[in-house]
Order: structure tokens, then C-alpha cells, then sequence
């Protein structure tokens, strides 16, 4: 095992630091993003959608927008031809509203014009007549109000039967004694706030109508074919007649797995034989997408008097909205993941996820761990406090490691340094408390020069947080990838991986580099029409799964080439991790040998400091330390960590898409707040390669751990400044104000 | 209304409705679409270009407002394919994921430099805390900006 810190090599093999192929472009302002698209004779198209979170539809008038100037096509959902609803996990989601609504912000008419002024003026001259509905808005009655699915949609294996209402998934954990006592016991009840992915790069694309009944899609997206796979039956089309590109993407954190403007733009391009560009603005984005689930979590932790955890027992509710998104997912890994990265003997694990009328949620970075993490974290100082033990000892006494079993009955069989990497991180030390005066942009409250030193309070908090690599419970998960050796010794890859700015182009080509041990290697454009899927770029699974399948591919033409010498050679080959398998309905038990098949941790120490005279906090440093498998690329391994952690920050202190009565009340930048250079301290990294028996070259993916840990361990560092509880995040001025 | 503006040194022409902005007219008219559309509202800097050499957001400007103006776009800062100095730190700090908002890190960036050839960390976290990053957590915008200054 190693634990490095990036260092400057050259060429651009596995472990190099590369300068990513998309960073000249993006900096010279020329890399086309979907929103940047134009072709001649291009239309803008433009959704609208319902003010009332829960309400009746009954007639919609299309008649006075049609008329309108520009204005080339007006659709409603008698218009889809083909499936009328989609989803990821199940079709509950209407291409455009039915007969109601229920969710603010839910497409209920699709319009196209030569202007896109035009197209939102014409919008706003359909008329809905509306029977607004009592929204569904609280999580925690959401199982006694009206059932707002009552066709239950198909189950997929591991699915507990629950016929309550709003029931979109329910399913328990049951983990040896699981009334076994301890010789103490704390508990807490935490609340996590709906947080944003709030890419950049707001939802876009183009629809080309091909001139022979098919569409040619360009879209910032996360998965292709899977998009493919709920567009063409919407519009009653064959895979073949529609195509997926990946255009340009601005960030995806989750985002981007479900739908957005996909079916509407080739609706309206293929109605209208125009190609058809809609642009989401930054309100729209915050109803086009989920979010990360909002949650409560009800935790008993029990242990020996020498801090062994013996018994931990949790309830997670989670509001998964209108639609289920990946809500059945999500609520799994929750449970998975809940107790974090420690060994107990005993367990019992609940975990709901409800429809409401709140806004849709499914994928955000760190995919329902990022909600347990904060609760368990807590809840594991908490302990050591009780038991007056060092909280970092108090983790490290209960570190899970190879050979251990997960409250799932999993055996881990694969690299899990936990111990190792805590270590790590709570060796790194802060820098030493700065002197007052100082320049008001180092306090808290920063320009706004509100304190000169008084009244702050200094605080050190460390958390841990791991969770699944990649696809779980027996999903079938694989990315496929083509290889062209040319006659003239160049190769080209062809790849269908998403780049979403995690720099996944730049590992497929050092792969190519190096297993091909050539020099001349170009990627070809992300697109289903020339290559199988390559899954999704979420989960922290894209490294794994592109790098193994383009070894694959590498390996599988140089021994054609053996044969064929000096002549091109194009094969395709499908890479596959290890097989995993669901849990069981009834116990949450594994099934096989595992339901997930790899793990990734971080552990992060934050140093807070906190104006409690006015509630207001700056975090001053953060020290990293990650779980990495191997680093195929240090520097953007280095990129993923001090951005999760951003995220994962800003959960902590200020992100939350905030509701009344299911309406979203901040859709905006300036009400939904980000870290900004302001915010974010210094992040100090360091990874930890202990490589991954089961993956490609060790790896592991990056993405996810630090947003995993990073909220627990900035709300532990407000804990240690304020004293407070702080059992919800985002944490308020009025909570820190003391 | 037909606008004319100096753009990166040359100047073009367009018509425009009264109420677009010079983000949409730069990007969707005038062939210039390096300036991002993140947020249209001023929140988030990924749209920053200098008018007459003053930093701002091109979505709170209208194009009409530019007619007759400089306009200088994150296109227009590179030599050919040399990148200016503030692009190539980027690139070699590993300071671009996404990218979404890079052209306006740039453009931000070099106009700082231009104003302070050696800022200090303060002065270049708050010389950009009007441009949002969702993907970096900016430790690696900001090696680029003291690599482009000659401080790393």
C-alpha cells in the first residue's frame, strides 16, 4: 500500500499526470457544449410546465398559442405516439401530463418557434384549466394520504412487499441479534435538506429529424443508450431510427441519468421536420432534473463499554417526490452503507422511500450515503463522547477491514483500507490558528467585516465515509468498447462512456496508450449508433468499467493482429465486473456471495471556525484522505476529491431547494447558494493505492467518497466550535448562534 | 434593431429583438458562443467578457447596449492555437473539468492580472467569487491563477 501526493511525469500511460485532451478546447471557448448547437433551420422548442405541485388537469387549450407569430407546433401528450410514460426504474412518468399533475414545475405542453422568446410567449398562452389538489408534502404522512401511484408499478426482485401508500420502496436489514444490548447507547434524529446538482451547464440538446422517420438526439446526458431506451418507445420508434450523441456536457453529479429534453426536442423535431434546440434557463434546470433526496434518520447506536459497536439500529425515510427516478436504488444504498465503514456485530437497518408531491429526487453524487454518513457520523461521536473515547480511536477500534461482514452478511474479499486510510487523514495537520487582527476575508462573515475576531470559536471535526463501487444487487452492469488498429499503426476508440467533466476520455486514452504501447490513439465521438453501451458515468463506476473494457478491446486486436498482420482490425469486446447478486426481500440478507462489488472510502478532518455571536461560519481547512485503488491519473484524482468535497461542503452549510407546499421557493442562483472561491478552504489531499483485486489495473472510482464524508465532517467541526447538536443540515446562522 | 460591435478586435453586425442580451446575441447571433449561459441572471460569471475593458456579465448587458462598443470574448485572448498565459495555466494545473465555467474563469482571471500582476490568495478569491465552479472546489482554478501570475 502507498499513499501519495501528485507529482509531474510525462507521456500519458496509466498513473501519468495528463493534460486532459478537452481542456484546450474548453479554455479557448471552443468545446461544444449541447447548448452551443446550432444548425440552419433550427427551431427552439420550449416546455411548459405545471405551477401546482399536485392538482387536475382538466382541458388544455393550445389553440391561441398556435396562432401565435412563429410559432410551428403546439403539443400536448395526445401527441406522443408511441409509450406515453418513461423512467428509469419503472415508466411513472408521463412524457407530458395526462389528466393531472404532481409536481411543481412537471411538463404539461411542448411547443416550437423560430424565436425562443416566441416559444415561452406562446407558452404562456395555453390554457390549463386546473383543479388544484391537496399535495402530498409531508415525507413522514405520506404512507396514510392519497395514494398518488395507486397502480403499484412492476417490482423488481428484492422487493419487500408494501401496500401502503406512497410506498415506492421499503425494505429492512436484518443483521444477527438485532435486540442485542449494549453497555451504552446514544441516540439522535437527523434531517437532511433536498440538495442540487446544480451543474453548470444547464439541461440542452438538438433534435434532428433524419428525413426518413428516425431523429438524430444531441444531448448532454449521462447514459446514452439508456436514453435511447426510453425515448424510442415514446415515440414509437425502433432503437435504430434513434440516435443518441453526447454532446457537450456541463457538469452531470446525478443529474443527467433521468430524461429532460430528450423525447420533447425530437417530438417537436420529428412533428415539425425541423431540428429543434430547447435550453433550459437556470429556473427551469432546478424543476428539469431530481435532486438528492431529502431524509430523516432515526439512530440507536449501541456499545461496549470499550467503544465496540454491538448493536446499530436505524430508520431512514426518505421523499423520493413525484416519480420514481432511481428513488428504489437510492433507498438501498441508504440502508447499505447506513451504519458506514465499521464492523458490528448485530444490526437492524430500515429504510422507506416515499412518493410525495415534493420535487422529483433520484441521483446526486454520493447516492443516498451522503444522507446515512451525516446521521452515523454524528452519531459515532456522539459515542465517543459517551465513552469518553478519542473520537478518531473510537473509529479505528471499529474499522471494517478485508474479512469483516457487512450487516448485509457480505464478506468483504476485496481492498478496503479503513484503518489506513483514517490514519492518514487525522495525521495531516492543520495549519495553526491565525492571529487576530486579520484581513476580514479570513473570518467568518469574510467582506461583509462584521467581527475582528470576537466572538469566534474554533472547532476540529473528522468523519468517515464509504460506499459501493458501481452497479449493485445483481444489476447486469457492463460497458462495451471498439478498437480500430489502422493499417498505418494508429488506433482510434470508440466508446460510448459520457464525459461529464470527470476526465473519462483522458483514462480511455491512456489505456489505449498503454496497452497498445503506441502513441497515435484518438477517441471517437460518444454515440449509439457505433458501439454498445457503455453504462452510465455515475455509481464512481466509469473509470472502472471503461478502462476494463477498453483493455479488453486492446488486447483482444493485438492478438487478431497476430493472425492478420498488417491489416486493420475493429473488434468490439464487453467488459463485466464481478457478478453481484440482490438482497433478500425479507432480511436484507445477500443472496449470493455479493450485492455490491466493490468498496471506496474517505475520511476527511475540517477545521471550523464560527461566529457565534451572528451564526456565522468559515471553514478554514480540510485534509483528505481517499481510498483509491490506483490512480490512473493523480492530478484528476486530486480534482475529483477537492470538488466532491465542495459539494458535499456546501450540503453542510447552505444548499437546500426549499418547498411550500411542494413549490419550490428558490429556483435561482441567487437564492439557492454554492461555495464559492470565498467559501472553500484549502483542501489537502492524500491517496491512499491500495489496488482493487477485482478491477482493472487496481482502480477504484473517486467521484463519490469525498461527498460522502465531507458534510458529516464540516457539520462535526461546527459541532466542536458551537457545542451544539446540529442534527440538520443545511446548518443555519440560527443554529450556530449562540 | 441592427447592431454593430467590435468583437476580439473586429467588428460584426446582427439584428436584434430590443430585448435579447449581448450573451444571447453573442452566442446565438454573431457566432460567438465561448460565453456561457449558466445562469442568465448575474449569479454566476460564466458568461464574463470585457466591454470597453471592463469586466461583466454579457446576460445583464443588452446587445443593444454593445452597439458601438468593444467587446473582448474568451475566443478572443488566444493567438492562433498559442493559448494566452492564463489559458495554459489552466490547462496545465488541471483547473478545467466540465469547463462550463472556464471562459469566464478566464476572462475574469485575465482581467485580474491585467489590473494586479500579483495578487495575493485574498485578492484572488475575491477577485473571483463572482464566477461559480461546481466541479473543481477551485484549489486547482486557483494554482492556475498564481502559474499564470509566475508565483508557482
Amino acid at each position: 500500500m502507498t499513499q501519495t501526493r501528485a507529482r509531474p511525469l510525462q507521456i500519458g500511460r496509466i498513473g501519468e499526470l495528463v493534460p486532459r485532451i478537452d481542456a484546450p478546447p474548453k479554455v479557448k471557448g471552443e468545446f461544444a457544449y449541447a447548448s452551443d448547437l446550432i444548425v440552419p433551420g433550427m427551431l427552439w422548442g420550449h416546455t411548459l410546465r405545471s405551477p401546482h405541485a399536485h392538482a387536475n388537469i382538466r382541458s388544455v387549450d393550445i389553440s391561441q398559442a398556435l396562432s401565435m407569430p412563429g410559432v410551428h407546433a403546439v403539443l400536448t401528450h395526445d401527441d406522443v405516439p408511441g409509450q406515453k410514460t418513461f423512467g428509469l426504474e419503472f415508466p411513472d412518468q408521463p412524457v407530458l401530463a395526462i389528466d393531472r399533475v404532481l409536481y411543481y414545475g412537471e411538463p404539461v405542453a411542448i411547443v416550437a418557434a423560430e424565436h425562443p422568446e416566441q416559444a415561452r410567449r406562446a407558452a404562456e398562452r395555453i390554457v390549463v384549466d386546473y383543479e388544484p389538489l391537496a399535495p402530498v408534502a409531508d415525507m413522514e404522512r405520506a404512507t396514510e394520504l392519497e395514494d398518488l401511484h395507486p397502480h403499484k408499478p412492476t417490482r423488481g426482485h428484492g422487493y419487500r412487499e408494501d401496500d401502503r401508500p406512497n410506498v415506492v420502496r421499503h425494505m429492512v436489514i436484518r443483521h444477527g441479534d438485532t435486540e442485542a444490548a449494549g453497555d451504552v447507547s446514544v441516540e439522535g434524529v437527523y434531517d437532511i435538506g433536498i440538495q442540487d446538482q446544480a451543474f453548470l451547464g444547464p439541461e440542452s440538446g438538438l433534435a434532428v429529424p433524419d428525413g426518413e422517420g428516425g431523429v438524430d438526439i444531441h444531448v448532454a446526458t449521462q447514459w446514452l443508450h439508456v436514453d435511447r431506451a426510453q425515448v424510442a418507445p415514446c415515440l414509437g420508434l425502433p432503437l435504430e431510427q434513434v440516435r443518441i450523441h453526447l454532446a457537450g456536457v456541463g457538469g452531470a453529479f446525478g443529474g443527467r441519468e433521468d430524461l429532460s429534453m430528450q423525447v420533447h426536442g425530437a417530438l417537436l423535431a420529428l412533428h415539425t421536420n425541423r431540428p429543434v434546440k430547447i435550453v433550459y434557463n437556470r429556473e427551469e434546470s432546478f424543476t428539469g432534473h431530481v435532486h438528492r433526496h431529502p431524509a430523516r434518520i432515526w439512530c440507536e447506536h449501541r456499545a461496549t463499554r470499550e467503544g465496540r459497536l454491538v448493536n446499530v439500529r436505524m430508520r431512514i425515510l426518505l421523499d423520493g417526490g413525484a416519480y420514481a427516478s432511481s428513488s428504489t436504488a437510492v433507498a438501498s444504498n441508504a440502508a447499505s452503507f447506513a451504519v458506514g465503514p465499521y464492523e458490528t456485530p448485530n444490526a437492524l437497518i430500515e429504510s422507506t422511500v416515499v412518493y410525495s408531491n415534493n420535487p422529483p429526487c433520484g441521483a446526486m453524487r454520493g447516492f443516498g450515503a451522503v444522507q446515512t454518513a451525516f446521521a452515523a457520523e454524528a452519531q459515532m461521536d456522539k459515542l465517543a463522547e459517551a465513552l469518553e473515547i478519542d473520537p478518531v480511536e473510537l473509529r479505528l477500534l471499529n474499522a471494517l477491514k478485508p474479512g469483516d461482514v457487512l450487516p448485509t452478511g457480505q464478506v468483504i474479499t476485496g481492498s478496503l483500507p479503513i484503518a489506513e486510510t483514517i490514519r492518514a487523514a487525522a495525521a495531516l495537520e492543520p495549519p495553526p490558528a491565525e492571529a487576530f487582527p486579520r484581513d476580514p476575508l479570513r473570518l467568518p462573515g469574510g467582506a461583509g467585516n462584521t467581527t475582528r475576531g470576537e466572538g469566534v470559536k474554533r472547532g476540529v471535526g473528522f468523519a468517515v465515509g464509504f460506499k459501493n463501487i458501481a452497479y449493485s444487487e445483481g444489476f447486469d452492469d457492463f460497458c462495451a468498447a471498439r478498437v480500430r488498429l489502422l493499417a498505418d499503426g494508429s488506433a482510434e476508440v470508440h466508446c460510448a462512456a459520457a464525459e461529464v467533466g470527470q476526465g473519462v476520455t483522458g483514462v480511455i486514452l491512456q489505456v489505449a496508450r498503454t496497452e497498445l504501447g503506441i502513441e497515435d490513439v484518438r477517441l471517437a465521438p460518444s454515440q449509439t449508433a457505433t458501439v454498445g453501451s457503455a453504462g452510465s458515468a455515475s455509481a464512481s463506476r466509469m473509470t472502472w468499467m471503461a478502462a476494463g473494457a477498453v483493455r479488453d478491446a486492446c488486447r483482444a486486436v493485438l492478438e487478431e493482429q497476430q493472425r492478420r498482420p498488417g491489416e486493420e482490425i475493429d473488434l468490439e469486446q464487453i467488459y463485466r465486473h464481478p457478478r453481484t447478486t440482490p438482497l433478500d426481500p425479507e432480511t436484507g440478507q445477500i443472496t449470493g456471495e455479493r450485492a455490491h462489488v466493490a468498496f471506496a472510502a474517505c475520511a476527511m478532518k475540517v477545521v471550523a471556525e464560527v461566529d457565534v455571536e451572528l451564526g456565522l461560519s468559515r471553514i478554514v481547512w480540510i485534509g483528505a484522505a481517499q481510498d483509491v485503488g490506483k490512480a490512473i491519473n493523480p492530478q484528476q484524482v486530486e480534482g475529483q476529491i477537492e470538488g466532491g468535497t465542495a459539494q458535499g461542503l456546501g450540503l453542510a452549510l447552505m444548499e437546500e431547494i426549499q418547498t411550500r407546499d411542494g413549490l419550490i421557493t428558490n429556483a435561482s442562483f441567487t437564492d439557492y447558494l454554492i461555495p464559492t472561491t470565498l467559501d472553500m478552504p484549502p483542501v489537502e489531499s492524500v491517496l491512499i493505492e491500495d489496488p482493487e483485486p477485482d478491477a482493472p489495473y487496481g482502480v477504484k472510482g473517486v467521484g463519490e467518497p469525498p461527498t460522502v464524508v465531507s458534510t458529516a465532517a464540516v457539520a462535526a467541526a461546527l459541532r466542536a466550535a458551537t457545542g451544539r447538536a446540529l442534527t440538520r443540515v443545511p446548518v443555519k446562522p440560527d443554529d450556530i448562534c449562540l | 434593431m441592427r447592431i454593430t460591435v467590435r468583437i476580439n478586435g473586429d467588428e460584426h453586425q446582427a439584428d436584434c429583438w430590443e430585448g435579447e442580451s449581448l450573451l444571447f446575441a453573442l452566442r446565438e447571433k454573431l457566432g460567438f458562443p465561448g460565453s456561457k449561459n449558466a445562469c442568465e441572471q448575474g449569479e454566476c460569471g460564466s458568461c464574463s467578457v470585457l466591454l470597453d475593458g471592463a469586466l461583466v456579465c454579457a446576460c445583464l448587458v443588452l446587445a443593444a447596449q454593445a452597439d458601438g462598443h468593444d467587446v473582448t470574448t474568451v475566443e478572443g485572448l488566444a493567438e492562433g492555437e498559442t493559448l494566452h498565459a492564463v489559458q495554459q495555466a489552466f490547462v496545465d494545473a488541471g483547473a478545467v473539468q466540465c469547463g462550463f465555467c472556464t471562459p469566464g474563469l478566464v476572462v475574469a482571471t485575465a482581467d485580474l492580472l491585467q489590473r494586479n500582476a500579483s495578487p495575493s490568495d485574498d485578492e484572488i478569491r475575491e477577485a473571483l467569487s463572482g464566477n461559480l465552479c461546481r466541479c473543481t472546489g477551485y484549489a486547482k482554478i486557483f494554482d492556475a491563477v498564481r502559474l499564470a501570475a509566475g508565483k508557482a
